[in-house]
């Protein structure tokens, strides 16, 4: 008995719409949040995540909504991320149905408020995000440096400090994402997600580039990520949540 | 007559995913979720959820006046103690400093030993079981079942006939405990697919006499 390595399916969410980007950018359409959700939900996925990308004040709403909606539908953890900026936004989306809520730019302004957060709610609901990009010459040792605000805004912080920091202040989870990777399918940052994943006594989950079951395998192998989320390849039916899961049971990983 | 299932609202998190899912399960069961204590005395079946910390949990309880009514639905009616709602259950639980619970089963709440990057703390994420004791819950629920998981805290007991069901993560500690017309679960089965909606289907449909 071990606990399993979880697959997570990504929502990226416009205004109450699915959309999806390569490297944060071009946005197109993916489909209608709860309905997607259900198909990831009866599909075995083990957790769902929505990132609400537009955030902005009149789409909270919107956002309130479509998380009532997708957590009447599925019944497996759900983790909403984007526009978090207080304690209030953390109690009206737990309220809605979300497990998790998911915290960027708020905790890179005020580390605080993730210590905060965790005390008011339990750790176990609190996960950081993070934007990571490296940006050493392509010969030097990898510098993963994170970035805010959706990924527009560079800041000086060293990811794996900046996470094990977070880690500290009662984060329950990291979910760490290779900009460099987004939308790729090329593979996850494995040194990324190793040097972070080694760092923390907390889990991470892998994010960017997941393109095929070997990408998973390499995340939780070479990666040591605890979980592994993706959001195109499931979205246009490049392989199904099930295809990837059988894969990796024949490797001997813990997979439910 | 239709049966009533009341879910407790003292203020303790996602009450209405637990609320969602037996609604789902077991569509003849009429589902309540209520902090009101006529509420609760009145109905057959009763969910004790719980998250975040058991101090402010048992604050929360203390402070809607549940309590005392929680114990009189304990001696009775079937009560569903989820994650915390379980840790509640027990004698006393060592988060915070050290935080009485409820007593309805003997034994203690324990931190799981030092994290480390190879076992991570919380617990978090889907694992599977030992049935120890068959149990009305378990109806049509294989030994190889994935439940979900989320916890830094575990149950131990020495009563050893309480165990239903127990999981092992870096210590075998106890997953589902039960006497009587009480049973309750450290994972959530509102949160863990078709084995965690079966479960509560079987709950709903759990008549202790």
């Amino acid at each position: 008995m071990t606990v399993a390595r979880r697959i997570i399916c990504c929502l990226d969410v416009d205004r109450g719409r699915v959309v999806k980007g390569v490297c944060f950018q071009n946005m197109r359409d993916a489909g209608d949040p709860a309905e997607v959700a259900q198909r990831y939900n009866d599909g075995y996925a083990d957790e769902l995540v929505m990132l609400d990308i537009s955030a902005s004040s009149e789409g909270r709403d919107i956002t309130l909504n479509t998380v009532l909606r997708i957590a009447s539908c599925a019944f497996i953890p759900l983790t909403i991320g984007g526009g978090i900026r207080n304690e209030w936004d953390i109690e009206q989306l737990l309220r809605s149905g979300a497990d998790k809520v998911s915290i960027n730019t708020a905790a890179l302004v005020n580390p605080d408020f993730v210590a905060r957060a965790a005390r008011q709610f339990g750790s176990q609901c609190i996960v950081v995000a993070l934007d990571a990009k490296n940006i050493a010459a392509d010969d030097d040792q990898p510098r993963w440096i994170l970035f805010s605000h959706g990924g527009t805004q560079k800041t000086d912080l060293l990811a794996v400090e900046y996470a094990k920091k977070m880690a500290d202040m009662g984060a329950g989870e990291i979910l760490l994402t290779s900009m460099d990777r987004d939308g790729t399918r090329i593979g996850f940052d494995t040194a990324l997600t190793a040097a972070v994943s080694n760092a923390v006594t907390i889990p991470v989950i892998a994010s960017g580039g997941g393109g095929c079951a070997q990408h998973f395998y390499d995340a939780f192998t070479i990666g040591c990520a605890d979980a592994a989320l993706a959001s195109s390849i499931f979205h246009d039916g490049v392989c199904s949540i099930v295809e990837i899961k059988n894969s990796l049971r024949n490797t001997g990983i813990a997979i439910r | 007559m239709q049966n009533t299932c009341v879910v407790v609202d003292y203020g303790s998190g996602n009450i209405h995913s637990v609320a969602k899912a037996l609604t789902t399960v077991a569509p003849e069961t009429k589902v309540v979720v209520s902090g009101k204590s006529e509420d609760i005395l009145a109905a057959d079946k009763v969910v004790l959820p719980g998250v975040g910390a058991i101090q402010e949990c048992m604050r929360k309880l203390n402070e809607h006046h549940l309590i005392p009514v929680i114990r009189e639905i304990a001696e009775n009616k079937p009560l569903l103690g989820i994650c915390i709602g379980m840790h509640m259950m027990m004698e006393r639980s060592s988060e915070n400093g050290g935080v009485d619970g409820l007593a309805f089963f003997r034994g203690q709440v324990k931190k799981f030993p030092s994290a480390s990057p190879m076992r991570k703390v919380p617990h978090m994420g889907w694992n599977q079981m030992t049935i120890h004791r068959p149990h009305p819950i378990w109806h049509n629920i294989a030994p190889d079942d994935y439940f979900y998981f989320v916890h830094s805290y575990y149950v131990m007991t020495d009563e050893i006939n309480t165990i239903i069901g127990e999981a092992t993560y870096g210590v075998d500690y106890v997953a589902a405990i039960a006497r009587d017309n009480v049973v309750a679960v450290q994972f959530h089965p509102e949160k863990s697919h078709r084995a965690g909606l079966t479960l509560l289907g079987n709950f709903c449909r759990w008549a202790p006499c």
